[in-house]
């Protein structure tokens, strides 16, 4: 496992895509290369799209890595689609968009389904984003699921977050609500051409006019239009690049870009002490019938969640001190 | 529940000229429905662009779909630059509209199954869970 990591450092490509399946699959081991990449990480960019399905976060995505491509960034994708909760099963359709990078080396996309995962994201983009830090990716977009109002996970992982807004949304109080509206550091007004644009815009701007906006940074509002206009589109995409670098210098210059790297490793530090203890404890209960047996309890009243949730712990935390401490 | 499980992922294209994608969209849905992860990649592709998405994306199976007749020369290509890229560890299906006598010629070109017209979508899934088993 930790040959995989190496060959991922050495930019292979088949060893990167692995070692994200790996982390996906929940292969046993996988972290064994993770701790050896983990200390050469922190170098790349990390741009985050989000916004509703059909709102453009492909194909301006693929835009921005033509915008990229042409200021000599390499670029790493990871798109995310949802998984049917029904099948298991999943359609990955980011790349539809994303042909023509497909030969080109210095790009790398890898799409992900969210596999139950509930923030907008999939557990895999955590770890994906260290594995295309180490192949050398100096800019990584990580496009999300499309998102509703409460998919906010991408804030623990990004620099910058983009929100991609539509016009026909809604009106003036979906602009206040909290959460997506929250997280943008750039919002994106895509068919800015369709009718209610203009009302967006003027609802977005007062919508952050109202903000505090502590550190000091307001987050712009860019009207994209025309995307059968591939002229004018890319225009409008690299200026949108140039924001993206005006955040990036605003964290670096405050110097506050470490509070984005402190989200980073909150989260990171949860998900691994869950892998640690949490998983562990829940495939045994699994495997030794006690699970089935307390949603039975559940399901005729006989206990309660957190009477149960209380007998694992007093069990198993017991086991794990004296075992592992 | 976290435990460790391989799923199956799929890639599946359209080579070369042919914007027919209805039944490529079809059988995506079918594959999604039958539990594995399909990456859906669309239509006009270039060999060299389907099997650099192939490697990119880890897939266990490439399923190719072309109604212009040119699969003769458009479904070895993708099998043989994914040999050439030492990934012919991920196995190559086709479909279409394919005479009989071109069978043989994909067979000895690598391609693990073909499907023609009238191929029902759960013999194509069953054929993909006996057949193609997650790599590693």
């Amino acid at each position: 496992m930790k040959e995989l990591g190496q060959k991922a450092m050495k930019g292979d490509i088949r060893a990167a895509s692995r070692l994200i399946r790996n982390i996906e699959d929940n292969i046993p081991d996988t972290n064994v290369a993770i701790k050896h990449i983990f200390p050469h990480t922190g170098k790349a960019r990390v741009v985050g799209i989000t916004g509703a399905p059909g709102a453009g976060k492909s194909t301006i995505t693929d835009e921005l890595i033509m915008a990229m491509r042409n200021m000599n960034k390499t670029v790493g994708v990871l798109a995310v689609d949802p998984t049917s909760p029904f099948t298991g099963g999943a359609l990955l359709g980011d790349r539809v968009r994303m042909l023509r990078h497909a030969e080109d080396p210095a790009v790398f996309i890898r799409s992900l389904a969210t596999r139950g995962a509930m923030g907008g994201l999939s557990k895999a983009v955590g770890d994906g984003i260290h594995i295309l830090d180490v192949m050398g990716k100096e800019i990584i977009i990580v496009e999300t699921v499309g998102v509703g109002q409460q998919e906010v996970d991408i804030i623990n992982h990004a620099h910058t977050v983009i929100v991609v807004l539509v016009p026909g949304m809604g009106d003036d109080v979906q602009a206040i609500k909290a959460g997506l509206m929250e997280i943008a550091d750039i919002f994106v007004i895509n068919k800015a051409d369709r009718e209610g644009a203009k009302q967006l815009y003027k609802e977005t701007k007062n919508m952050i006019s109202m903000g505090k906006w502590e550190s000091g940074w307001v987050p712009p509002v860019m009207m994209i239009e025309n995307v059968m206009e591939p002229h004018s589109f890319a225009k409008s995409v690299c200026d949108l690049c140039e924001k993206i670098d005006e955040h990036y210098k605003f964290l670096v210059d405050k110097n506050i870009l470490a509070d984005r790297a402190y989200r980073k490793v909150m989260t990171e530090m949860n998900d691994a002490l869950r892998f640690a203890i949490l998983e562990p404890i829940v495939e045994k209960l699994v495997s030794s019938g006690d699970f089935d047996e307390m949603i039975r309890q559940l399901l005729n009243k006989e206990s309660d969640p957190y009477t149960l949730a209380e007998n694992v712990a007093k069990k198993y935390m017991n086991d794990y001190c004296k075992t592992n401490m | 529940m976290n435990m460790s499980s391989r799923k199956i992922r799929i890639l599946l294209a359209k080579p070369g000229l042919d914007g027919h994608d209805r039944g490529a969209k079809v059988l995506a849905r079918s594959f999604r429905d039958a539990g594995f992860e399909v990456i859906y990649t669309g239509c006009h592709q270039t060999p060299e662009q389907i099997v650099s998405a192939a490697m990119q994306e880890d897939v266990d199976l490439v399923g190719l779909s072309c109604l212009s007749g040119a699969h003769t020369y458009l479904y070895p290509k993708v099998a043989e630059l994914l040999k050439e890229n030492g990934a012919d560890d991920i196995s190559v299906i086709g479909g279409g509209i394919i005479p009989d006598k071109d069978f043989q010629p994909l067979y000895d070109a690598g391609l693990k199954a073909l499907f023609t017209p009238g191929t029902t979508l759960e013999s194509i899934n069953s054929w993909i869970r006996d057949n193609i088993k997650p790599r590693g």
